[in-house]
């Protein structure tokens, strides 16, 4: 029975305490136990609140168990097991804790049923994660961890201002459906939009992601921004706002991910592409469209973990992950290679593949709700994210010209992994009904009708024309070492110029201020004490300043109290 | 011998410090200073107990009664502060036989002990007495014997500190001193609670706001409060660690509480805030504290001044709460003066360790140490957490008090003040964890062991008590909110 209060967290940092203290096989062992225990578990707990404490002058909630939370659990514990299984060669300890920590936050973030609980899983999650990125140990994943966990606390700290406003307005922390109303409403819809992305708060991760280690950004890639959905559908349902902003993130990252030569910077794109189409229909707020997100939220974690996968097997094997440097792994990776496509047809929505049952809830959704232009900018991102993720990533890793990289397919651990997300991408998209049963809503929504079928088939195969043609004609921007200009130029480069030009105009300023009073001072203080020694302390000027700011805080405390 | 705890409270600690002087060998002495301290520790816990029960304890000293003898006067407020002073004195002397050995000359361990019971006598007496002149001669005999125990420190540079810490010190001596002078003329008594009856019938003479000026800047110099801070850092940095501790956790308290007393109930809200305008000043100068102050810590290189600015910082945060102006808000800064006092005592322990086992406390002397003293630096990381602010920390708990006081009076621009001050500390902290978790260790270091247990154990028991304190908040909020409301006359 008491398994039952054990908050699903729990197992994942018991297995992180114990990667630390294991080694060898029993780690692995005990590492791939921990989810399929997680997941049991998750199985034998009824809906409801399990845990309540009391903390200050509020009720705390750390255990909240519905259908919504139990959805992200399931995959959550589903994508730890591949992601563990994925990492298995990997023997660095930080790497192992960090993922199990991370895990856990994550699980502890969609289970807490208050706002301050929350706050502490969202900081636990940024923290444990960035191990992850600098566990690649170079000075670029040093640097660039730096900025994601800069943001990310930053996230977490507007959270937290946000959860005293709702606090303060509301006289309780419970985490309900909040709504824009009010700053604290606003407050936390910045925070959870860093979390999630949204256009112009999206460098994070396109920044950090393909910084991580091959196995870390498989991590990285299930759980930060799914959390940030997972609230979104919890505090904002149909609101309207959302709509736009997650059509926009549908399309704009289309651009940069047809010109970046990093492929896994693409995924990074192509993911928030995807996370655009959730957050678009958490904005419709219909039952639908709701289903349509979390269901695609599911989809996303599994299929976009598999091509993070391929693409980390490509990095693992060859030790290369630009476009240009890539090309004609098919021969050597053939098994890689035929995973890879399972899951570029999947985010790409083919039929019978797992992208396809979610995704056409939401346009379906659009449609119904008189969306019509936005229906239409979804199509047009899912041309896009075709293009960028569906032929790109494959076409230009395993074949175009032949880079003359001769190797093989990866360890049998990854290739499981993959192995695994391919089979359930395939279930998925062959049988929709088992991932229906676990939908918040009941809505009854059949994805395999003649119209669905033919617009997407027809949508691909005018998408897939004219990637082939525009590569005929050369006219597709071809894949060169290069740098894109992102939003981050503005906090990467314009801002610290900026700011050090200020610094020094200030500094300028300053020292003409100290040359000019120091011909009148400096007479005056030398000759009162004769300390002009080299010892830095022996400043004649410091113990002279005290008594003067003493003087003057007395005189303001004089003429404040007269007057 | 129950009726006798208060005067107990100070006597104890001024009469161990000469007994040291008698005593062989330092192992003896700093046992019986211990031994002291801890019974000081045992009356606070007995007083504690015993106004919670039976409200405010008068002890008349020699059985004269109050307006011609002086009279100890222990409130909940003095309960509260004796039981953070002699804590804190008592875990921190548990460290001081070991931590004392590599920064002080051996010659000089006996006066370490005596100074630091005449200090711990001074500050005990500033927070039991109801005499406004007794204030005075204690707070003389801690400063006193502060100046002695900063210059005490084997750098050259402790005695220059020393020096200008005496010269300010005495300086706001000099105006409270001249305060209660004022205040004698106009009232002729010097009795606090006598006082506070007969101030309101003088309260618009100029004399008396006159008074109060000198008095409150004198005090404001003994706290640090910005811009009157400048003494602070030195004295912190080149003090003996276990020194540093003591000021940090117990000086600067003891300063914010006269300053309470006197604005609360000496003076009386009424005149503090409608006729005299400290509302505004402490407000500005606060503000100005927390950011200038956290800002400079960001640029030092000395662990001890990255702590001692940000200990400036945070009695920005203490005065930021009673400039608020309202119940919770002075609740926010009871609840700080003990959660700081907390944090502090932690982390300049933990930097005494590194001092200990390294000799150095420079940024670069941090390096790699995660490694090589892991128990150590795991304390600093919780401490610097707990200053920060993070959740299940005592940090977290003043903060949300001091945000949502802040937020009743519907001051939102000030809540973003506190949040930028919280991530102004990040920075500081992590400059501190980055070099001892991400830099290899310096040369030099390569041999260090973890810190002995006679230094880790207190350090631990800090450390725990900022995690307990930040979960079970009974006690500390329990009492503040009780003297919160005591000190605005709303009955609990």
């Amino acid at each position: 029975m008491w398994m039952l209060e054990l908050p699903p967290f729990v197992p994942f940092y018991v297995g992180a305490l114990l990667a630390l203290i294991t080694r060898g096989s029993l780690r692995s062992l005990l590492m791939i136990a921990v989810p399929i225990l997680g997941v049991i578990q998750l199985w034998t707990v009824p809906e409801g609140v399990h845990l309540r404490l009391a903390f200050l002058d509020f009720e705390l909630i750390p255990y909240r168990a519905d259908k919504l939370s139990f959805m992200f659990g399931y995959v959550f514990h589903i994508a730890a097991f591949i992601s563990i299984i994925y990492a298995l060669h990997v023997r660095d300890t930080v790497e192992k804790i960090a993922g199990m920590l991370y895990v856990g936050s994550a699980l502890g973030a969609v289970f807490a049923g208050d706002l301050l609980t929350l706050f502490v899983f969202w900081e636990l999650l940024a923290f444990s994660s960035v191990f992850l990125i600098w566990t690649r140990r170079t000075p670029r994943a040093y640097v660039a961890g730096m900025r994601y966990l800069v943001i990310q606390a930053l996230s977490g700290v507007i959270l937290l201002v946000g959860a005293l406003f709702y606090a303060d307005h509301n006289g309780t922390l419970a985490f309900e459906q909040i709504g824009l109303n009010g700053i604290h409403g606003w407050l936390i819809f910045i925070a959870v939009g860093i979390k999630c992305a949204f256009p112009m708060l999206h460098n994070w991760l396109t920044d950090a992601y393909p910084e991580a280690t091959p196995t870390g950004t498989v991590f990285l890639s299930a759980f930060t921004t799914k959390v940030a959905v997972y609230m979104l559908a919890r505090a904002y349902p149909g609101t309207e706002l959302l709509v736009y902003i997650g059509a926009a993130m549908t399309c704009f990252p289309i651009f940069f991910a047809v010109i970046e030569n990093d492929l896994r910077r693409v995924l990074a794109y192509s993911m928030i592409n995807q996370i655009g189409f959730m957050v678009c229909g958490i904005g419709i707020g219909t039952a639908l469209a709701i289903n349509g997100a979390v269901s695609h939220a599911f989809n996303d974690i599994i299929f976009k973990g598999l091509l993070f996968m391929s693409m980390g097997a490509v990095l693992h094997m060859s030790g290369r992950i630009n476009g240009s440097d890539l090309g004609g792994l098919y021969k050597s990776m053939p098994k890689t290679t035929a995973l890879c496509i399972v899951g570029a047809a999947s985010i790409s929505a083919f039929p019978l593949f797992s992208g396809f049952v979610s995704k056409s809830m939401i346009m379906s959704a659009a449609l119904e709700n008189g969306y019509d232009w936005i229906w239409l900018v979804l199509l047009f991102a899912s041309a896009g994210v075709f293009h960028h993720a569906g032929i790109k990533i494959p076409y230009f890793a395993f074949f175009a010209h032949d880079a003359g990289i001769r190797t093989s397919d990866p360890p049998k651990n990854m290739l499981t992994a993959m192995f695994i997300a391919a089979v359930l991408c395939v279930t998925i998209g062959v049988y929709p009904a088992v991932l229906y049963a676990l939908l918040p809503f009941d809505t009854g929504y059949i994805p395999y009708d003649a119209t669905h079928v033919l617009a997407q088939t027809q949508l691909l195969f005018f998408a897939a024309l004219a990637f082939a043609w525009l590569n005929l004609q050369r006219l597709y921007p071809p894949e060169l070492h290069s740098v894109n200009l992102d939003v981050d130029w503005l906090y990467r480069r314009a801002v610290p110029t900026t700011l050090r030009a200020c610094f020094g105009f200030v500094r300028n300023s300053k020292i003409t201020l100290q040359q000019f009073l120091r011909g009148n001072l400096d007479k005056f203080l030398l000759s009162a004490s004769r300390h002009e020694a080299a010892n830095w302390m022996l400043r004649p000027g410091l113990t002279g300043s005290m008594v003067m700011w003493v003087v003057v805080s007395l005189a303001v405390c004089l003429l404040l109290g007269f007057v | 011998m129950l009726t006798h705890l208060p005067i107990l409270q100070v006597i104890v600690p001024l009469m161990a410090a000469p007994i040291c002087l008698m005593l062989r060998p330092v192992r003896l002495v700093w046992l019986f200073a211990l031994i002291a301290s801890a019974m000081v520790f045992l009356i606070s816990v007995a007083l504690l107990q015993q106004v919670v029960q039976s409200g405010t304890i008068i002890y008349e000293i020699g059985g004269w009664s109050a307006p011609w003898g002086i009279e100890y006067r222990i409130d909940l407020l003095n309960a509260y502060l004796l039981l953070i002073i002699s804590a804190i004195s008592t875990v921190i002397l548990l460290s001081t036989h070991t931590s004392i050995q590599s920064e002080l000359a051996a010659e000089r361990h006996t006066f370490f002990y005596v100074a630091y019971l005449l200090c711990l006598a001074g500050l005990l007496g500033i927070a039991a007495t109801g005499d406004l002149f007794n204030v005075f001669v204690f707070l003389e005999i801690s400063a006193l014997s502060s100046y002695a125990l900063i210059a005490l420190g084997n750098n050259r540079r402790a005695l220059w500190a020393s020096y200008q810490y005496l010269i300010m010190g005495t300086i706001g001596a000099t105006f409270i001193l001249i305060g209660i002078g004022l205040m004698y003329v106009m009232t002729g008594t010097l009795n606090m609670y006598d006082l506070s009856q007969r101030l309101p019938e003088v309260s618009d003479s100029r004399t008396v706001f006159t008074a109060f000026a000198f008095f409150i800047v004198g005090v404001c110099l003994k706290l640090a409060l910005f811009p009157l801070h400048m003494w602070l850092p030195n004295a912190y940095a080149y003090a003996p660690s276990a020194v540093t501790a003591l000021l940090a956790a117990t000086a600067t308290k003891v300063a914010v509480y006269i300053l309470i007393r006197f604005i609360f109930s000496v003076f009386g809200v009424e005149f503090s805030f409608s006729h005299f305008p400290l509302q505004d000043i402490f407000l500005v100068l606060s503000l100005a504290g927390i950011l200038i102050a956290s800002t400079t810590a960001i640029f030092q290189q000395n662990v001890k001044r990255i702590l001692a600015y940000s200990s400036v910082a945070q009695v920005g945060y203490m005065i930021l709460g009673f400039s608020i102006g309202n119940p919770a808000g002075l609740m926010a800064t009871l609840l700080h003066l003990f959660n700081h006092a907390l944090m502090k005592g932690a982390l300049f322990l933990a930097v005494g360790a590194v001092m200990y086992r390294v000799g150095g406390v420079q940024l670069s002397d941090f390096a790699g140490l995660g490694k090589r003293m892991p128990w150590t630096m795991a304390a600093i990381v919780i401490g610097g957490l707990s200053l920060i602010g993070v959740p299940l920390t005592v940090g977290f708990v003043s903060k949300w008090y001091l945000v949502a006081a802040v937020l009743e009076r519907g001051w939102w621009p000030v809540a973003v003040f506190i949040l930028v001050g919280s991530l102004l500390a990040v920075i500081y902290i992590w400059r501190i964890v980055e070099a001892a978790y991400f830099q290899l260790p310096a040369p030099g270091n390569a041999e260090v062991r973890e810190a002995p247990l006679s230094l880790l154990i207190p350090t631990w028991m800090l450390v725990v008590a900022n995690i307990y304190f930040g979960l079970d908040t009974r006690l500390t909020v329990g009492i503040s909110e009780s003297i919160a409301k005591m000190l605005f006359g709303v009955e609990p």
